[in-house]
């Protein structure tokens, strides 16, 4: 039991990660690179405020959500809109993501030193609670609740509202998104705005939750990442979601009943017959691309 | 740009016969590079004219960048202090090897050409096995100065450490907490992808197989790992009566307050990543009760060392770690080798370091062995509020 609490936390995660990396790859079909970079960044900006006026930790993520939604900005300004013209401009965005990555992690680094750092003491909620004989911190339960909620609420803002229609009609197709009067340039840039932001928080509440925060922790969970959401469906929210429980939990599972040197075999191993037994992953849409 | 090349071909055609020129010489005054570094006298009253160039490749930045630190600031202190004595003037440089074996080369190479005497470091063992190659094929001396994987030495004649191995540190630790809490079964984790916690499991493996503790199991992980709630929870379900743990401090933290979080409230002891104050300032009262061998203990009273806490703390205002401590002795090392035939030459220079003896500093008398490997006593320290406090 406390097995499968633990699947579902590391699942959680992977998962809130995923869901911002999943957003700008569904609806703009770009993979941006810089997003493990927004992961640390948000988690050491987190912990400098949290460190310089003892905020409590709700305020701490709303800051970072702001935080995150500005570097989402200046990401897409900087890194993928010189570059939106360009024939090859999926690939020189991705590319110039990766650069924009590596600038912030120095930059990082150059403020906060190359030491891993942490929330001070107290800065969440501390304590625990029993489920069935397992114990979870608050810390975890608000993970998955969060997580789940995000999901929720970013699928009625991309189902229900203008923003999330005018998001769609750009996916379809962003020229006649843009014939139709919808403004391309500030979608693009809402969506990486929004898809920053839940990056920002994934990252303090990763930090929070495993005690530690590294310059490296978004590459450590990029690939995996990565893997949630074709798994899950590429552009598909839920896809994200259920994508990173399987990994979360397999991983478990793996450590559990057959070794912990075969976790990550075991894991990517599973996500691999999933995809040959559906290619386009669990939630994924076949795209048709007419000529 | 033509003018440009054989502008370049000139320079470096002179610097060939510059080069030529005090080689043959009996290096008085050929001011640095080839000759000129042996001096006149012995011990306190060498002197030698060129300033003695020491190389220092630190991973300043990358996943090793908070040992680099430490190590750049102990080099620092030991510089100063050796400069205001008389005789000899030692220039440090020092680079970033970005905790990466493509940079630690690459450095590596730049020292090995500039007639640098001496090169400390790589920072990691991972490092460290690619660059010293380097070092000890330019037959110039190198010393480690945190590598406690096993083989480094291996390399070559050219390759030495000050650093106590895992294989010196590890054996001591074991026998003195299995003698402590009368241990009968244990559970062993380490990250299996690094050089140094894999060679530090291997010697926990070997000692524990050399006892009646019983090894319930032993689960590994990455050492980019941060989540180790579901290992832990395997390794509960064991029962055992300590964890013994090989891992880096960044794996450390999250380690041991993810562990006492789930209820584990058995001694884990763990190799020499263990050994960093950061681990009591970020684990807080998780990390008590965690056990740790080391080369280095701040409570060490023997007064090269109380003279190293003191200068530290008024030049940095911080505690040193054991990563400062022996870069710091490391140039003391060097320093004892080099006034001991007054040469820096590194031919000669591999001859004095080989035969050093109970070279008083912080680290205790250092003596450097037949395998080129330092021997001083080790510590057995635990982890009571909030301090390393030696077990025995």
């Amino acid at each position: 039991m406390q097995q499968l609490l633990n699947g579902l936390f590391i699942g959680s995660i992977y998962a809130l990660f995923a869901i911002g990396f999943t957003l700008v790859f569904g609806i703009l079909d770009r993979l941006n690179l810089a997003h493990p970079a927004v992961f640390a960044a948000s988690a050491f900006v987190g912990i400098g405020l949290a460190e310089a006026f003892e905020l409590s930790i709700w305020v701490i993520l709303v800051l970072v959500f702001l935080f995150g939604a500005v570097l989402g900005l200046v990401i897409e300004r900087v890194a993928f809109r010189p570059l939106k013209n360009r024939p090859d401009a999926h690939f020189a965005g991705l590319i110039a993501s990766i650069a924009m990555a590596g600038m912030i992690v120095a930059v990082l680094q150059a403020f906060f030193g190359p030491q891993t750092r942490r929330f001070p003491e107290g800065t969440a909620p501390e304590g625990k609670v029993e489920i069935l004989g397992a114990s979870a911190t608050y810390v975890q339960l608000a993970i998955v609740v969060i997580c789940i909620g995000l999901v929720i609420a970013l699928n009625v803002l991309v189902q229900r509202s203008s923003l999330g229609r005018s998001m769609r009609a750009v996916a379809e197709n962003p020229t006649a998104a843009r014939v139709l009067g919808i403004n391309v340039d500030r979608v693009t840039a809402m969506t990486f705005s929004i898809s920053s932001a839940l990056g920002a928080v994934a990252g303090v509440l990763f930090a929070l939750n495993v005690n530690s925060a590294q310059l490296g922790m978004g590459t450590a969970i990029e690939l995996k990442g990565l893997a949630v959401i074709i798994v899950g469906g590429m552009g598909s929210l839920p896809g994200a979601l259920v994508g990173g429980l399987i990994l979360g939990i397999a991983e478990v599972f793996a450590i559990q009943y057959i070794g912990s040197s075969w976790r990550d075999f075991i894991a990517f191993a599973l996500l691999f017959v999933i995809l040959l037994l559906m290619p386009q992953g669990i939630f994924g849409k076949r795209k048709v691309r007419e000529v | 740009m033509k003018m440009k090349l054989r502008a370049a071909a000139v320079v470096s055609a002179s610097a060939l016969l510059l080069a030529g020129c005090s080689g043959t010489g009996d290096g008085g005054d050929s001011g640095g590079g080839t000759g000129g570094l042996v001096g006149t006298g012995t011990g306190a009253s060498c002197v030698i004219e060129s300033p003695v160039k020491i190389g220092a490749a630190l991973s300043l930045t990358g996943g090793a960048g908070s040992y680099g630190a430490s190590q750049q600031q102990g080099l620092e202190l030991a510089l100063e202090e050796l400069n205001a004595a008389d005789g000899i003037e030692y220039k440090l440089s020092i680079e970033d090897d970005a905790s990466e074996p493509r940079q630690g080369i690459s450095v590596m190479e730049t020292f090995a050409g500039d007639g640098t005497s001496i090169v400390l470091g790589p920072t990691l063992s991972n490092t460290a096995v690619a660059a010293m190659p380097i070092a000890n094929e330019a037959s110039m001396p190198v010393m480690g100065i945190s590598t406690t994987a096993g083989g480094i030495t291996d390399i070559g004649e050219f390759v030495f450490r000050d650093s106590l191995t895992e294989a010196q540190v590890i054996p001591q630790t074991i026998d003195a907490v299995i003698d402590e809490y009368d241990l009968k079964k244990v559970v062993v984790m380490y990250s299996n992808d690094d050089a140094f916690t894999e060679s530090g499991y291997e010697v926990m493996a070997e000692t524990l197989e050399g006892t009646n503790v019983e090894v319930l199991d032993t689960l590994t992980f990455s050492k980019a790992d941060t989540d180790f709630r579901s290992l832990l929870t395997a390794a509960k379900d064991k029962n055992p009566d300590a964890i013994v743990v090989s891992a880096l401090i960044e794996a450390a933290i999250p380690l041991v307050t993810q562990a006492r979080e789930l209820g584990i409230e058995q001694p884990i002891v763990g190799g020499n990543g263990f050994n960093n104050p950061k681990l009591m300032a970020d684990a807080g009262d998780a990390a008590e009760g965690v056990v740790v061998g080391a080369a280095w203990n701040s409570a060490s009273d023997n007064a090269e060392n109380q003279a190293f806490l003191t200068a530290y703390e008024a030049k940095f205002g911080a505690q040193p770690d054991q990563f400062a401590a022996q870069a710091y002795a490391a140039l003391y090392l060097i320093d004892s080798a080099v006034r001991s035939d007054c040469s820096a030459e590194r031919a000669d220079l591999r001859e004095s370091i080989g035969s050093l003896k109970d070279v008083a500093t912080p680290l205790g008398a250092v003596s450097i062995n037949a395998d080129r490997d330092a021997e001083h006593p080790a510590v057995v320290q635990i982890v009571k509020d909030g301090k390393f406090a030696v077990l025995r």
